[in-house]
């Protein structure tokens, strides 16, 4: 290590109202409210600082990337938003017991939030209370209704768009108009509805109208790039929407490049603040602040915990119970694709619409009829995309399927003219389906600190355990009938290798649908739960986890919506206590 | 229509154009400045802003590399020109670049390189049989008998196996390079990539389709 000669702890003297780790979603909502209420706040990121405006890719033809937009450095693709991936280098994580679990970190301002797929959803209220229905899994120690003002408060602030339907469990948000559906996406209800597959308007956070009273952000014009982060802020990321707007009230700190090693506490065994390692100049750092917020994501979050061991929790801090990294969960996910044949040759227009969905199929069925429990919610895809890395790939598998424009059947593959015609003539047929499910929050999966192996910086690193269940398999025998039957529904020709029993039925690793959550659960009993019903550590009260950790059970919902709900709910709790001065 | 007027016509906020606007200034200076299909473009992008300085070290140092040899690459050219001819819309894949993609992709993914090279080698052994010459050097009705031996893979026999793995990786990286670059793009039609304002399906397509309305 660089100034190994000069190695000591810099410390200043400033203690914050509030020290933040991590500046996503929890994090950056923190930020956010902490630093409108007129709190000083301080905010550490592990990643550099990211700004939409000036750093997305947004726009970009893929001839203006050498690889053609390919994932060669970016999981998504070369224009996709994330800094990171599934692998950082010298910042490993390991698995054990022959187990597989896939950890996707993004190092940046805003972290995951400025790639997402700004789907919106809210979880429902039988999402929150659940034992009753399969006694499964624990129930959260709130409701929805506890949650539902929040819910309502995010959509205000941040904007949605989607459609007021009254089901049960997809409670309606305030929403916005949402985009109408593509041509294959009309093909796509018309297949399903037939099959009894209900598809609605897809809920998503892209401002698809002006967002009342906010003048710092677009309108969404349309160019179907939200993976890129948007340069006019038309899409909700936690840089552009949150900790960027913070920053203008001259109330917040953010220190980027800033790796945090651990949580201090002091002898009454409360947070003083945390220590971290400037990654550019090797420096070790600690800064102190009157409460301790981490927003780190749902590993980091246990991973810190886990690691500041001190006289006070010897076990690890808010971990007196031990749950700290267990029940960690994943939704389940699985994918068919295909073509409609019957869109060869179609009419060219741009259709890039919205980068977020369109339309979706939220869970339809009743569990008591099923070999399984609980549910999955369906994204589509498909359409006239910019062709990049990857376009035209296989064209051997495809145009021997189909009666070339003479009326006859073609030799599959080829070469010249006619195979140039072929790329064009299925341009915009392809339609594809993924299901995302719920995973049931398991104590026998875990993640914990690894004894033998740190990252570059010293801190030791993160090790899951992670073993899917028939629960989840057979979510997934379900998800590939379903989207064989819509397939069939709207005369599509499948594609994909329709996976079978050898491969699990096509469901993805642990960790690859990236909604891990529940490393640090919430719950009123302090044996069973780190946190109580407000996000706060039972064994440390100024310490709070506001990311996806205190989740207690997922829905099939995307966590981004119900996370910056809860750290909402979480920030105006401080707030409050400090009125109260039960927190100084 | 200038891209300022553009974004009149769409109805965008005066707010939304200014902030689009900055962003796009250097994009727009980029795009007329050079071909982007060029080399020249890819070597030394304007606008590095928001890629990570080891992708941009990365990116010199894959440049500066060479890979495939002068023979190679003739090969690779007359191969990628063979699968995307020209024709009455667009040029062929050499027009396009393709040939300098397909060199760059197998520095950027070495899972390319030795079924490239090897394909290649293959393929020349086999016209040395045949023909008694490498591929380049026959004449164009011999490369095309030995082309149609390995494009088409159900009709194959079983000793053109080889040939015809290689042949489908060639194609896809010629597919690739030749509908994502400039030239591609335009033939296929791709009409997106710039602010607009979607209000779904047009009317004439919906009714080419049977659809009544557009929900």
């Amino acid at each position: 290590m660089a100034g190994t000669d000069n190695f000591h702890i810099k410390k200043t003297g400033t203690v914050y109202d509030a020290v933040i780790v991590g500046s996503g979603a929890g994090g950056g909502m923190a930020g956010y409210v902490l630093a409108h209420a007129g709190l000083k706040v301080l905010m550490l990121e592990a990643g550099p600082f990211f700004d939409p405006r000036k750093d997305a890719q947004q726009l970009k033809f893929s001839y203006e990337s050498p690889r053609r937009g390919a994932s060669t450095t970016r999981p998504f693709g070369d224009f996709d938003a994330a800094y990171g991936g599934w692998q950082l280098d010298g910042e490993p994580y390991t698995t054990k017991d022959n187990t597989q679990f896939d950890w996707f970190r993004a190092r940046m301002l805003g972290g995951r939030t400025n790639h997402w797929g700004r789907i919106s959803l809210r979880m429902g209220p039988k999402d929150f209370k659940s034992h009753h229905i399969d006694g499964l899994t624990d129930d959260w120690p709130i409701t929805y209704d506890d949650v539902k003002p929040f819910y309502d408060k995010v959509d205000r602030l941040i904007g949605v768009y989607g459609t007021a339907e009254g089901l049960e469990n997809e409670p309606d948000g305030i929403f916005m108009a949402p985009p109408k559906p593509r041509l294959n996406e009309l093909f796509i209800k018309r297949g399903a509805n037939k099959v009894g597959v209900p598809v609605l308007p897809g809920r998503g956070s892209v401002l698809t109208e002006a967002l009342p009273g906010n003048k710092d952000r677009g309108v969404c014009f349309y160019c179907g790039q939200c993976g890129r982060s948007c340069k006019v802020y038309a899409d909700f990321s936690a840089s552009s929407c949150l900790v960027i707007p913070a920053l203008k009230t001259g109330n917040l700190t953010v220190i980027p490049h800033a790796m945090v090693r651990e949580v201090l506490t002091g002898a009454n065994g409360l947070a003083t603040g945390v220590s971290y390692v400037d990654k550019n100049d090797l420096q070790e750092y600690e800064v102190k602040g009157k409460v301790v917020i981490l927003g780190a994501s749902a590993g980091e979050s246990a991973r810190l915990l886990l690691n500041s061991k001190s006289t006070s929790h010897p076990n690890g801090l808010a971990n007196s119970s031990g749950v700290v990294g267990k029940y960690i969960h994943d939704s389940t996910g699985a994918s068919l694709s295909g073509f409609l044949p019957q869109l060869m040759d179609r009419k060219r227009y741009n259709e890039d619409g919205v980068g977020s969905v369109h339309i979706y199929t939220p869970w339809w069925l009743d569990n008591k009829k099923l070999d399984f429990p609980r549910g999955y919610h369906i994204e589509y895809g498909g359409g006239m995309h910019m062709p990049a890395y990857g376009f035209g790939s296989g064209i051997q598998k495809l145009n021997g399927l189909v009666p070339g424009r003479d009326g006859k059947m073609k030799e599959a593959g080829g070469f010249g003219a006619s195979l140039k015609d072929d790329y064009r003539r299925f341009y915009g047929t392809q339609v594809g389906m993924a299901g995302r499910g719920t995973a049931i929050a398991r104590e026998s999966n875990y993640c914990e600190i690894d004894p033998d192996v740190v990252d570059k910086y010293g801190i030791p690193v993160l090790r899951f355990h992670y073993k899917r269940t028939d629960d989840e398999i057979k979510q997934a025998k379900h998800m590939q009938e379903t989207f064989q039957s819509i397939m069939h529904g709207m005369g599509a020709t499948i594609t994909s290798k329709i996976p079978g029993a050898d491969t699990n039925y096509g469901l993805e690793a642990p960790g690859r649908i990236i909604h891990e959550v529940g490393t640090v659960r919430m719950g009123d009993d302090p044996k069973k739960s780190a946190l109580n019903k407000w996000c706060q550590a039972h064994d440390c009260r100024n310490l709070f986890v506001v990311d996806a950790a205190p989740f207690v059970q997922q829905g099939d919902k995307n966590a981004t919506w119900t996370i910056l709900a809860l750290s909402m709910r979480t920030s105006e709790y401080i707030l409050d206590q400090r009125k109260r001065l039960i927190l100084s | 229509m200038k891209r300022r007027d553009s974004f009149k016509a769409i109805g965008l906020g005066a707010l939304a154009t200014g902030l689009l606007l900055e962003g796009c200034r250097e994009d727009a200076a980029k795009t007329t400045a050079d071909a982007p299909d060029s080399p020249k473009t890819a070597d030394a992008p304007a606008n590095e802003a928001g890629r990570q300085p080891f992708e941009i070290a990365r990116d010199k140092e894959l440049h500066a590399a060479t890979f495939f040899t002068p023979h190679e690459m003739a090969t690779i050219t007359t191969l990628a020109d063979i699968i995307i001819p020209k024709d009455e819309k667009s040029g062929s894949a050499s027009d396009a670049k393709v040939p300098e993609f397909i060199g760059f992709i197998v520095k950027d993914m070495p899972e390319h390189q030795l079924p490239m090279r090897g394909g290649l080698r293959w393929l020349d052994l086999q016209c040395a049989t045949r023909y008694g010459q490498p591929f380049v050097s026959c004449s164009s009705p011999q490369q095309l008998e030995m082309v149609t031996k390995i494009a088409y893979p159900k009709k194959a026999t079983p000793d053109m196996q080889a040939g015809v793995a290689f042949f489908n990786r060639m194609r896809d990286l010629t597919a690739t390079g030749f509908f994502s670059s400039k030239m591609g793009i335009a033939d296929i039609g791709y009409a997106g990539n710039t602010p607009n304002r979607w209000t779904g399906v047009p009317d004439d397509v919906l009714k080419q389709y049977g659809f009544e309305h557009n929900s």
